[in-house]
């Protein structure tokens, strides 16, 4: 095996060749020069669907470097609120800044160029492209290759090599040819992550990553994030309270579109409010 | 998360055999005007000029996943214009081929502004009227166009200075000559970061757009390309036939030119081309000895190969080829998992489950 020295070989490359460096994403303020500085601001957000109002009036915060969980029932708008943010839909009312920047208005694959990726609820994978091809995508969009039309068999392979290095990070090492048709469910939700990775995002949306997994898979999913750097801000929904609590440091609550509670994992579980919401019921000891 | 226990390897690089097997192919389409007689080298020709065509519309349909029925409009408006540029300007074809290019990839980019929103039936219904459209204009507009009589054209003479060429073989080595290099260029930009992204399109648009990538200019380009693509295939269409009516710019031409897509494969460029061959042939060459039944032949060999090729002939080979992924559980990337599916529109007009792999990494062109 000898990707890992071929990866920082290929890396050496890149900063001398023709792959733009893409911008070294500091930890620390944003450019808005305040003290603690939201990488994510959410503020009054609506979203319609008809009469539903899946979600209503919610603000939200997610500074730069947290491990923030959406937490909520089914229904809650946790899922509307996600594509929402990452440009899939427009609100009916309400803000979305980004590092300081309104985005309200941005169509989604702006946002990403400013450092948002996601991956969905529901796999979302190229299925006739390798899982290798899946990573690529994002890889060399990252290195800002993505439009050029005729092959770079040097560039490819640095490219691709960051793509192995990826892959073998979340566990697919050994599937790394093989279509992504071929992968199990579980498999595809790891292709997915190293994709969301592989653009080198600042903020990291992550849709439900543990729905459908086995609990070692779902033991190395935890493990994994909490490895990322502290310069990828991630904002995660989840339906599995042990990986919610083993991730996050401030978690939000949503019940039927609204905002019912933020705070330290400690907080919430301790919110009368929120062991309403799950169970409708006062003794929801057991719920955590 | 699984238990896998395998490292991660690059990719394998094209084998020794696929090397040799596109030089047999240059080498056998080369030699062939001086062994074959005038009238199959003249089909040789068509089969070349359609080849192309048909790699236009399997640039949309198998690699971006927008199955078109109009190419022939962009063919017909490369066609018309090389013959143009033919009679008043210039016989060289070089001159001609530029022109057509230009001139057929700008009215594709004009058209394609409205027709790349569009997706699936609403895409495919939009491209059959701008190929009615562009028959009607071909009809109508008889000071340019020649009306139903045509335009003829002089014979081609490839670059100034060199003579007019009469004979078809020569005609067919000029026609070759352009071929090889359009084939070429047709097969990098599949290979390309750029075609990888079409192909991330097809298969699923919302992750390209979530990965950034402005998914309609995109589009637009691939249009743009695969209507340049069409005009070049016109331009030569000229230089072999010296003639081109409307009849060229009609939906038999498009549709032929996607069944040619469909019984090669899917996604396939040499696909394209071997199923140009397949169509030219059992429609002129077999069908011409059987009392112009031609088309029919043609419809029972369609609805063979749909049956007996899911794949297309490009399929034929990945069946043969040793697996690719070493260390894994299925037997490679064709054997594992479920059928590709194509979206409805896709398959409603193609008749295919699934693109064809073998324009992988590391296969034939």
């Amino acid at each position: 095996m000898r990707i890992g020295q071929a990866g920082a070989a290929a890396a050496d490359e890149g900063s001398q060749g023709e792959r733009e460096q893409p911008a070294q994403r500091a930890p620390g303020p944003a450019p808005t020069g305040r003290a603690v500085s939201a990488l994510l601001e959410v503020s009054g957000v609506t979203r319609c669907f008809g009469e539903l109002r899946a979600v209503d009036d919610v603000t939200l915060s997610v500074s730069e470097g947290a491990r923030h969980a959406l937490i909520g029932p089914n229904g809650a708008g946790k899922s509307t609120l996600f594509n929402v943010v990452a440009g899939a839909l427009r609100p009916t009312a309400g803000r979305v800044r980004l590092a300081g920047r309104d985005v309200t208005r941005l169509p989604e694959w702006r946002r990403a160029r400013l450092g948002l990726a996601r991956t969905f609820q529901h796999s979302s994978v190229l299925l006739h492209c390798t899982a290798v091809e899946n990573v690529l995508v994002s890889v060399q969009r990252e290195a800002g290759v993505a439009a050029r039309m005729l092959p770079a068999p040097r560039r490819r392979r640095a490219l691709v090599d960051q793509c192995l290095e990826l892959l073998d990070t979340v566990g697919l090492a050994g599937r790394e040819h093989l279509r992504a048709a071929a992968l199990s469910h579980g498999e595809r939700r790891q292709l997915e992550l190293a994709v969301a990775l592989g653009a080198r995002p600042r903020l990291l949306l992550l849709d439900e990553p543990a729905a459908g997994m086995s609990p070692a898979e779902t033991a190395r999913l935890t493990e994994l994030v909490r490895g990322l750097p502290r310069e990828v801000t991630v904002l995660l929904i989840e339906h599995d309270l042990d990986v919610v609590f083993g991730l996050a440091d401030r978690v939000t609550v949503l019940h039927l579109g609204r905002h019912l509670a933020t705070g330290t994992p400690q907080q919430v579980r301790a919110d009368p409010a929120v062991r309403e919401a799950y169970l409708g019921a006062s003794d929801a000891a057991e719920l955590f | 998360m699984t238990a896998t226990t395998g490292t991660v390897t690059r990719p394998p690089a094209p084998g020794r055999l696929a090397v040799l097997a596109i030089a047999a192919a240059v080498v056998v389409l080369g030699v062939a005007p001086w062994v074959v007689d005038s009238y199959v080298i003249s089909l040789a020709s068509k089969v070349l000029v359609l080849g192309l065509l048909a790699m236009s519309v399997n640039l949309l349909t198998g690699v971006a996943g927008l199955p078109t029925l109009g190419q022939a409009a962009y063919f017909g408006v490369g066609a018309y214009a090389a013959a143009l540029t033919a009679r008043t300007v210039t016989q060289a074809g070089l001159v001609q081929l530029a022109v057509a290019v230009a001139v057929s990839a700008a009215v594709a980019a004009v058209t394609g502004i409205a027709v790349v929103r569009t997706r699936g039936i609403t895409f495919l219904m939009l491209t059959l009227a701008i190929g009615e459209l562009a028959y009607s204009v071909a009809l109508e507009w008889s000071s340019v166009t020649g009306g139903s009589d045509g335009r003829a054209a002089p014979h081609v003479v490839p670059l100034p200075g060199m003579g007019e060429l009469r004979l078809d073989g020569y005609i067919y080595l000029w026609v070759l000559a352009v071929f090889l290099v359009l084939f070429a260029l047709v097969s990098a930009v599949v290979r390309s970061p750029f075609g990888l992204a079409l192909r991330g399109i097809r298969d699923n648009e919302a992750r390209l757009r979530a990965a950034g990538y402005p998914v309609t200019r995109y589009l637009l380009g691939a249009y743009t390309f695969a209507g340049g693509l069409a005009g070049a295939a016109g331009a030569l269409w000229i230089s072999s036939q010296q003639f081109v009516s409307p009849s060229e710019v009609g939906f038999t031409v498009s549709a032929m030119a996607l069944i040619a897509v469909v019984i090669g494969g899917l996604g396939s460029m040499s696909g394209a081309v071997a199923g140009t061959a397949v169509v030219v042939l059992t429609r002129d060459y077999i069908g011409g000895q059987l009392d112009g039944r031609g088309p029919l032949l043609l419809g029972i060999v369609f609805v063979l190969a749909v049956y007996l090729l899911p794949r297309g002939l490009a399929g034929l080979r990945t069946a043969f080829a040793r697996p690719r992924a070493a260390g894994a559980r299925g037997a490679g990337p064709a054997a594992g998992g479920d059928p590709p599916t194509r979206p409805p529109a896709v398959a409603a007009a193609a008749g295919r489950r699934g693109p064809s792999d073998s324009d992988g990494p590391g296969t034939l062109p």
